[in-house]
């Protein structure tokens, strides 16, 4: 090499001008380095955590609408084993599903196809962040299989329930879980590096800050509130586990530690977490709705703002979470204040989106059916948010019911939801073939109709007081009441439609591979930068790489013929 | 035809632009943050504890040696400021910058023996990982802050090998530079809080 380097070009280019023939199957989709490869590995593996987390719901769904029952394809569900299916089911949808599917399998898809460049800023990061990933999976599912079965104490691991095997029964199973915690979170941190540098400095000529579609922007937010959370969670982890191997006692009151300073530390990262999961099914919400209803998104600054205020607030709000654990009431009213303040911004991006929408010409392809879905059932969840941010309520409302409905219906739409409306939209460029409207409709009413009544009896048993952790509720005969078990069979048997519905999301996702309508280059007449190349794109994404000339949203341009205009096309 | 408010026109240079700060200095600031956020989790439930605790430091556990780490800081400090001169020659001649950049690897390792021995000297008087909430806290934040001295100074020797060869790119330096510094401006902080 020579004594001074210019700007490398990324390997990726690199690669095509080396080796122009196909590369065989391992290099092409085990070891590649493309980013859309990458995406699409993050997408399926959350795809495939996401069938085992539902099928966990619906084990111990079964379990508490019929206790006692031989559940079809598991068994009879013991006490441990009940705690250590919430547990896994609650850290399988946070953190291997939510994040892996809305940050880092469209954060790597998107960001380079949406601002016109060739691969990531660090490629090989990419690619190494995937393997750890698959790792930290990997090293979850073993807990299941080892001595004692799977960590069983929740995902919110508050020792000294978490801190001791003694009161755990896992001594091997809680290792496992928080070391595949931690490298989650490193291929996290990898991701979120790449993601953050790529936007900043791989843009193409003519992009400026205000021409960045909403949802790279929310995946950029994204990551640096996740990145600036983490370190915290990452400490408490460490000392979490030298305390339950090593002997150490930090958490330990017997011996001088301060159990709450776990949740401290924890709440520090988890809440930021709702806000890392919620941005970019905003921003994918953003992309849908613009494009479906045909017109320029409702003040696009006021968006991005809303999301900075929205991400420095949330770390601001943690402590409402512990109202109950013995905080100073005095900090309970601060929390209070601030947990109630960040409704605003978040109202004002559904106010925005509603605004958006008012005037357009709205089509409801199936997209557009999962974005309303989300902005509509995201209220609800943000709504019966307020009820748990004021202290004097949550008092009573603590660990019901109450509050894992809210946090469905602030989870549920993020998720799942988010995630539909994204791969919905994004399919025909992901593999070049559209997927079925008929069957997209279909999935779609089978799956946001049960949720709804999955989880609204669910407000109800939590408001009549039932605790969230209980494994069966005949114990507690106040709590056993015909009608409230009865809203519990409802719920279940609501859990179980919704899941056989997902079969025919999975029928169509596979069926329209190949034999869906061909959709060309850009199907929906979208103005962003990744419809402007083949679906799916070539290695490299374009063959000759774009110039930006406006803004994402000029759809309905007076004056114009067509009623959208790409980016890349010059005045 | 088109109004202003609908994208006016744009003078779009061909050429793609140079990053205003490098990649891998940009990754690298923000992998810092990261862990700056680490270290800031660390110190304060260090602190909490701490300031709850009703004798301190802990009944039979030695007094941390605030002094005697004074030199090692003033070491990593020099290190840092060693780092900045040889930043100063590579941007004039590159070759010049193989003596400063000797010496911030000889000092940050002088930083990492010398706090090896410390620790080894505070085993021997019975602190340790599990004696006391003090060893508790004392191993990890300077265990973490060691890991990171360790790679960090792994990465000065590679620039080091690198700028010998005639390899070094600015850009490359610029990265192991904002993590040396990181080591060694986070060091004071943690010294102060976790010795004193």
């Amino acid at each position: 090499m020579a004594e001074s380097i210019p700007v490398a070009p990324s390997p990726a280019r690199a690669h095509d001008h080396e080796h122009p023939a196909e590369p065989g199957f391992i290099r092409k989709y085990l070891l590649s380095t493309d980013h859309k490869v990458i995406g699409l590995q993050y997408m399926f593996t959350g795809m495939a955590m996401a069938l085992l987390g539902g099928f966990l719901a619906y084990v111990f769904r079964m379990q508490l609408a019929f206790p006692g029952i031989d559940v079809p394809l598991f068994g009879v569900v013991s006490p441990n084993e009940y705690n250590s299916l919430i547990t896994n089911h609650g850290a399988i949808m946070i953190f291997w599903v939510a994040m892996p599917v809305l940050i880092a399998a469209f954060g790597n898809y998107l960001i380079p196809l949406m601002i016109g460049a060739d691969d990531m800023a660090f490629p090989r990061l990419n690619r190494l962040s995937y393997q750890l990933f698959l790792v930290s999976a990997l090293v979850l599912l073993a807990s299941f299989f080892v001595e004692g079965g799977a960590f069983g104490g929740a995902w919110t691991m508050y020792p000294p329930l978490s801190a001791s095997s003694e009161f755990n029964q896992t001594p091997l199973g809680t290792t496992l879980f928080i070391c595949a915690v931690a490298l989650e979170f490193v291929a996290f941190l990898m991701g979120g590096i790449n993601f953050v540098t790529t936007t900043m400095n791989s843009r193409a000529p003519g992009m400026r800050m205000y021409d960045i579609p909403m949802v790279v922007w929310m995946i950029v937010l994204a990551s640096i509130l996740f990145m600036a959370s983490v370190g915290p969670l990452v400490a408490g982890a460490v000392m979490l586990l030298f305390d339950h191997t090593l002997g150490t006692a930090f958490f330990d009151p017997q011996r001088g530690g301060d159990p709450i300073l776990w949740q401290h530390l924890f709440w520090f990262f988890g809440h930021p977490e709702v806000y890392v999961v919620l941005l970019p099914a905003v921003g994918i919400v953003a992309e849908i709705i613009t494009v479906f209803a045909r017109k320029k998104l409702f003040a696009y600054k006021t968006v991005l703002y809303t999301a900075f205020g929205t991400g420095v607030l949330s770390f601001t709000v943690w402590a409402h979470h512990q109202f109950i654990a013995g905080i100073d009431p005095r900090m309970a009213n601060v929390f209070t204040i601030t947990t109630l303040l960040i409704s605003v911004p978040i109202a004002e991006m559904m106010f925005v989106y509603i605004a958006t929408l008012y005037g357009g010409s709205i089509q409801l392809a199936t997209p557009m059916l999962w974005a309303l879905a989300f902005i509509a059932e995201f209220l609800i969840g943000g709504v019966t948010g307020i009820f748990l941010g004021a202290s004097g309520s949550d008092i009573y409302l603590h660990d019901t019911y109450f509050v894992l409905a809210h946090f469905h219906y602030t989870f549920f739409p993020i998720a799942i939801i988010g995630s539909f409306a994204a791969i919905s939209y994004w399919y025909p460029k992901m593999f070049g073939r559209m997927l079925n409207e008929t069957l997209g409709k279909i999935h779609f009413w089978g799956t946001v109709i049960p949720f709804n009544t999955i989880f609204i009896p669910l407000f109800v048993l939590g408001a009549a007081g039932e605790h969230r952790r209980i494994w069966d509720f005949a114990q507690f005969p106040e709590l056993a009441s015909e009608p409230l078990r009865n809203l519990d069979k409802v719920a279940t048997v609501s859990l179980v439609i919704m899941l056989a519905f997902q079969a025919v999301f999975l029928f169509n996702f596979f069926w329209s591979l190949r034999r869906g309508q061909k959709a060309g280059k850009n199907p929906w007449h979208a103005n962003t930068l990744e419809w402007t190349t083949e679906s799916p794109p070539p290695h490299g994404n374009w063959k000759q790489m774009p110039t930006v000339y406006r803004g994402p949203y000029e759809y309905s341009v007076p004056g114009r013929d067509a009623d959208f205009w790409p980016q890349n096309e010059p005045a | 035809m088109n109004p202003p408010a609908y994208g006016s026109v744009r003078v779009v240079a061909e050429q793609r632009r140079e990053p205003l700060i490098p990649n891998g200095v940009m990754g690298m600031l923000i992998f810092v943050v990261t862990e700056a956020m680490l270290f800031a989790g660390l110190i304060s439930a260090f602190t909490i504890t701490r300031s709850s605790a009703v004798v301190w430091p802990p009944p039979g556990q030695p007094r941390l040696p605030f002094e005697a780490t004074a030199l090692n800081t003033a070491a990593l400090l020099a290190s840092a400021a060693a780092l900045i001169w040889a930043r100063r020659c590579f941007d004039r001649n590159r070759r010049t910058a193989r003596l400063p950049l000797a010496i911030a690897v000889l000092l940050g390792a002088f930083f990492v023996v010398s706090q090896g021995a410390e620790w080894l000297a505070m085993l021997r008087q019975g602190l340790t990982l599990t004696s006391s909430q003090l060893g508790s806290f004392f191993y990890v934040i300077v265990g973490f802050h060691a890991l990171h001295a360790v790679v960090a100074l792994a990465a000065l020797v590679y620039t080091w090998v690198r700028l010998q060869r005639g390899w070094l790119a600015s850009s490359q330096l610029g990265t192991a530079q904002v993590f040396w510094y990181f080591v060694a401006g986070i060091w004071p902080i943690l010294w102060l809080v976790v010795y004193r």
